[in-house]
């Protein structure tokens, strides 16, 4: 075996050349500390390397416990409160409540210890928990001290009175109301039913299962955002947005001048007459006015293919159709009008049939956007956002989305929409003081157009001798009702007429 | 070959006066109670808003304690290292004030005031050991009974019921403890007493077998008896973590003795093949191989985290500083919080920060026992002092490894830190022998005998 020389200065040097005990001694201690090495090497790795996946593993109850740690932050309706939170007394400090659940389930969504967060209390979870970094006054030493900070507000732009109009003329009916401030693209309303109680599964006991279970069962869809992730066939409520592409594109000049329209019109390339529900359609030439007032398929599916696949198809976009990303800031539901089509196809398109589909968004949307002289705004739900002191977070302004109209169409259109109601199939929501434009549409659907049909109404309001852009512009649409007589004048018009009310009388 | 001198000797020039460092030791112990207390009014404040109200009564005791002992090594001891008491303190009063906020977060538990209890009793036979303790070359003496008794210690715990599926502790009405932890200085002490007289037969002389050259029967066969009769045991009472303790122990001893590194390589090959047949042979122990393979395997099976899984996540949650101390989650960890899984709590409240304290602290408290081993002159102290600073690092490897999923977990205590009356027990006694020993190595040579 191999001789070491005795190490230098060991008087007590290991037998026969072997190191002494001073140089195993040392070399063992090196041996002892750096096991103490590897232990800070791999506390760094687990705490700084793998932090991230560990705190983020599903069995990991760190995040959960001090998500519900403190009180959540709350959603406003007209400076109001429309959330809570409650001590649990479990493992999780506090749940959410809602101070009126269903009456305001799909603008704030729901926020379940069990089944997460959606719509406003998805979007803005972040700032309502409290661990948005906008929150943080220093927000480096915030991060440093680990300080938790109290959760922000959300205000949204709702107008109490209108949801209430809303939720009420709904009633017990399938269906969705969404009003809109024209000139800003504020949400005044959105309504869908039937509606929620998002605090009955806020927890995460039983109770709450059962709750959220029972929701599930329902083949109603109590869950199922109406005004916003449900597109309908907008049927005649379409027909504002063809008349407006018919105006532009220099198809009709003169609302009131015959359009050359042929009587019975039958749709290209087939043998197919476009059939109208009222017989005073059933004549040639009618003007653009009389045509939306009596609600004419054959006038306005034939001025449609005037206008060409091209224009029908930017009208439409300019509205919003066929935009899969409209956040307000919760996601809507993508409205498709056909890039793709015939002729045919398309005269049935320009009535809001054939694939044409909308959400009550977007229909509000039509209507703001002609109240709004032609420029359509992005809808917004929220107004601003606050720390949990009241200082702003973040104010949102007015987004333009479009430039849909040239002033002078959207005056004609709003003239059409304004005849509509008080002379046409819209007589129903006429409000005494105010003007109001609006259309009407009955959707037909289903196999052989078996389904009860889809009751629409699109429609805005003025005060009387204003000439300020109109307060309130708003889309109803009922999907199945009781009634034996399903029109939009019928059914929806009512609902619209009282919420639009609703807002004129707040002002 | 050296044989122990009639007068023991330091390893120091004579020339200028050596400085004691009493004061420097005061001084340190002052820091140490202050941070202690700091921690505990951290844990009131973090946890109530406000002080805890018995913070003046745990400052004022571990003060005491501290400035008792600090007496007791100026009075007898003057000579010793400055920075053993002071660490011995400081981890034992981290300790507490972490018993005390798991305290807090488990019902109707009072773990802290009986660790004070045995911290005061680890200080009361500190400083019986210094004081009475004049030369620890007696020790060498009592070698073989030692064994003995540390033998008997360690069989006694199968008469009585396992805690937790090991057969480690021994219960008498409210007391219990785990004779295991005193075994332990009593195997150093054998160990080094054996190694010292017969280090050069080890190294030297026997057979040579294939390249390497074995020691004569007679001369290893009694060390390497004892041994096996102490694994063997904690074998069979599952004591998985002192069995490695032990045999760790002896590796170190038997190469710092003999500088023969093929005795290393025979370790870790007896080490494998233990491990193997254990592991095959108990559930128990394949258990928790299991676990340190794949931590987070029994959350991806459906059965939820382990407790090795609930650590990691403790260890990540603490990430750089830590949440505070009382604001941590580490209720999430389960029973053993107190003892085996402490460090879990410290990497979750004080962070990477604080464990790296922790573990810097552990290293200078090891350096400085074998700093002291190396610079003693006889073979039995440098033998003990070096195997009584391998405890506790192999120790502290063998736990903190564990619970950061470095190693398999085997359940041992964090010296000083854990809850455990023997374990805070026996690691005083540890201190005072190397205090003890210590004031031996650094003492100026006497003026007549230069």
């Amino acid at each position: 075996m191999r001789r070491h020389h005795r190490a230098k200065g060991d008087s007590s040097g290991g037998p026969q050349g072997l190191p002494g005990i001073s140089t195993t001694g040392r070399r063992a201690g090196t041996f002892c500390v750096l096991l103490i090495v590897a232990l800070a090497v791999q506390a760094t790795r687990v705490q700084v390397f793998q932090k991230h996946e560990l705190d983020h593993n599903a069995a990991n109850q760190r995040l959960t416990i001090q998500r519900y740690d403190q009180p959540r932050g709350n959603i406003l309706v007209g400076g109001e409160p429309v959330t809570g939170s409650e001590p649990t007394g479990g493992r999780y400090d506090y749940k959410r409540t809602y101070t009126d659940g269903s009456r305001y389930a799909a603008v704030t969504g729901f926020s379940s210890q069990t089944y997460g967060n959606t719509q406003l209390e998805g979007v803005y979870d972040d700032l309502l928990s409290g661990t948005d970094s906008r929150l943080a006054s220093w927000a480096v030493w915030d991060t440093v001290a680990r300080r938790q900070n109290p959760g922000g507000d959300v205000h949204t732009t709702i107008d109490p009175a209108a949801q209430q109009a809303a939720l009420k003329g709904l009633g017990r009916q399938q269906g969705a109301v969404v009003a809109l401030e024209p000139a800003t693209g504020r949400i005044l309303a959105l309504a869908s039913t039937p509606s929620y109680d998002p605090g009955g599964f806020a927890g995460s006991g039983t109770v709450d299962r059962q709750a959220w279970d029972r929701l599930q069962a329902d083949t109603d869809q109590p869950m199922l955002n109406r005004a916003l992730r449900q597109t309908y066939p907008p049927g005649s409520t379409f027909k504002v947005v063809t008349a407006a592409a018919a105006l532009t594109a220099g198809v009709v000049d003169d609302i009131n001048a015959p359009t050359g329209a042929p009587s019975p019109y039958v749709l290209p390339g087939t043998t197919t007459e476009l059939v109208n529900d009222t017989s005073a359609c059933d004549r040639p030439n009618l003007s653009l006015d009389t045509a939306m007032v009596l609600s004419c398929n054959s006038v306005l599916g034939y001025l449609g293919v005037q206008v060409g696949l091209e224009g029908m198809v930017s009208m439409a976009e300019r509205f919003g159709f066929n935009d899969a990303e409209l956040d307000v800031p919760v996601r809507a539901a993508r409205s498709n009008f056909d890039t793709v089509m015939n002729r045919s196809q398309l005269a049935l398109s320009s009535i809001g049939q054939y694939d044409t589909a909308a959400t009550p968004l977007v229909m509000a949307m039509v209507a703001a956007g002609v109240a709004n002289g032609g420029r359509v705004m992005y809808p917004q739900l929220v107004d601003k956002l606050t720390k949990s002191d009241g200082s702003s977070v973040q104010v949102m302004e007015p987004v333009v989305y479009k430039e849909a109209l040239s002033s002078a169409v959207a005056g004609q259109v709003q003239r059409l929409m304004t005849d509509v109601v008080e002379n046409g199939t819209g007589r129903n929501a006429r409000i005494p003081g105010a003007t109001v434009g609006g259309k009407t549409g009955t959707a037909q659907h289903g196999v052989g157009n078996s389904g009860t049909p889809f009751a629409w109404f699109i429609s805005w309001a003025r005060p009387n001798g204003s000439d300020d852009v109109p307060p309130v512009a708003v889309a109803v649409v009922i999907a199945d009702s009781d009634a034996t007589d399903v029109t939009g004048g019928g059914l929806a018009a009512p609902i619209a007429r009282s919420v639009m009310q609703a807002v004129l009388n707040g002002r | 070959m050296a044989t122990p001198s009639a007068t023991v000797r330091a390893d120091v020039p004579s020339g200028p006066p050596v400085r004691t460092r009493r004061n420097t030791e005061l001084a340190l112990l002052v820091a140490a109670v202050l941070i202690s207390v700091f921690g505990y009014i951290e844990v009131g404040v973090n946890i109530d808003g406000s002080a805890p109200a018995d913070v003046a009564g745990y400052g004022v005791a571990l003060g005491v304690l501290a400035l008792l002992a600090h007496a007791a090594v100026r009075w007898k001891a003057p000579y010793a290292d400055p920075l053993l008491l002071p660490i011995a303190i400081l981890l034992n009063g981290i300790g507490l004030v972490v018993i005390y906020r798991l305290d807090r977060a488990t019902p109707r538990s009072s773990a802290a005031p009986t660790q004070l209890l045995w911290s005061t009793l680890g200080v009361g036979l500190f400083i019986a050991v210094v004081l009475l303790l004049r030369d620890h070359r007696i020790l060498q003496r009592y070698a073989y009974i030692g064994a003995l008794v540390a033998l008997v210690l360690l069989v006694l715990p199968i008469a009585f019921p396992p805690v937790y599926g090991s057969r480690i502790w021994i219960t008498i009405g409210p007391l219990s403890f785990q004779p295991g932890e005193f075994a332990k200085i009593l195997l150093a002490i054998f160990f080094a007493a054996y190694l010292a007289v017969h280090r050069d037969a080890l190294a030297l002389t026997g057979r040579k077998v294939l390249w390497f050259q074995l020691p004569r029967g007679r001369v290893l066969g009694p060390v390497l008896l004892i041994w096996a009769a102490f694994v063997g045991v904690l074998v069979l009472e599952t004591d998985l973590g002192t069995s490695l303790l032990f045999f760790g122990l002896f590796v170190v001893m038997l190469y710092v003795a003999t500088a023969r590194t093929g005795w290393i390589a025979i370790g870790l090959f007896l080490a494998a093949v233990g491990a193997v047949g254990v592991g095959w042979l108990s559930p128990h122990v394949h258990g928790r191989v299991t676990d340190w393979l794949d931590p987070l395997g029994s959350i991806a099976a459906g059965r939820g985290p382990n407790q090795i899984a609930q650590s990691l996540f403790a260890f990540a949650w603490g990430g750089l500083l830590g949440t505070g101390l009382g604001l941590g989650r580490s209720i999430l960890i389960g029973f053993a919080a107190k003892s085996d899984f402490i460090l879990a709590t410290i990497g979750e409240e004080l962070g990477l920060a604080g464990l790296m304290a922790l573990f810097l602290l552990y290293a200078l408290l090891i350096s400085r026992g074998f700093r002291t081993g190396i610079a003693l002159r006889d073979p039995f102290g440098r033998l003990l002092a070096i195997g009584l600073a391998a405890i506790v690092g192999l120790q502290v490897f063998v736990v903190a490894g564990g619970v950061l999923d470095l190693i398999p977990l085997t359940g041992m205590t964090l010296p000083f830190i854990a809850q455990g009356g023997s374990s805070v027990v026996t690691n005083w006694i540890i201190i005072a022998l190397l205090v003890r020993m210590s004031d031996v190595a650094r003492r100026p040579l006497p003026a007549e005998e230069v």
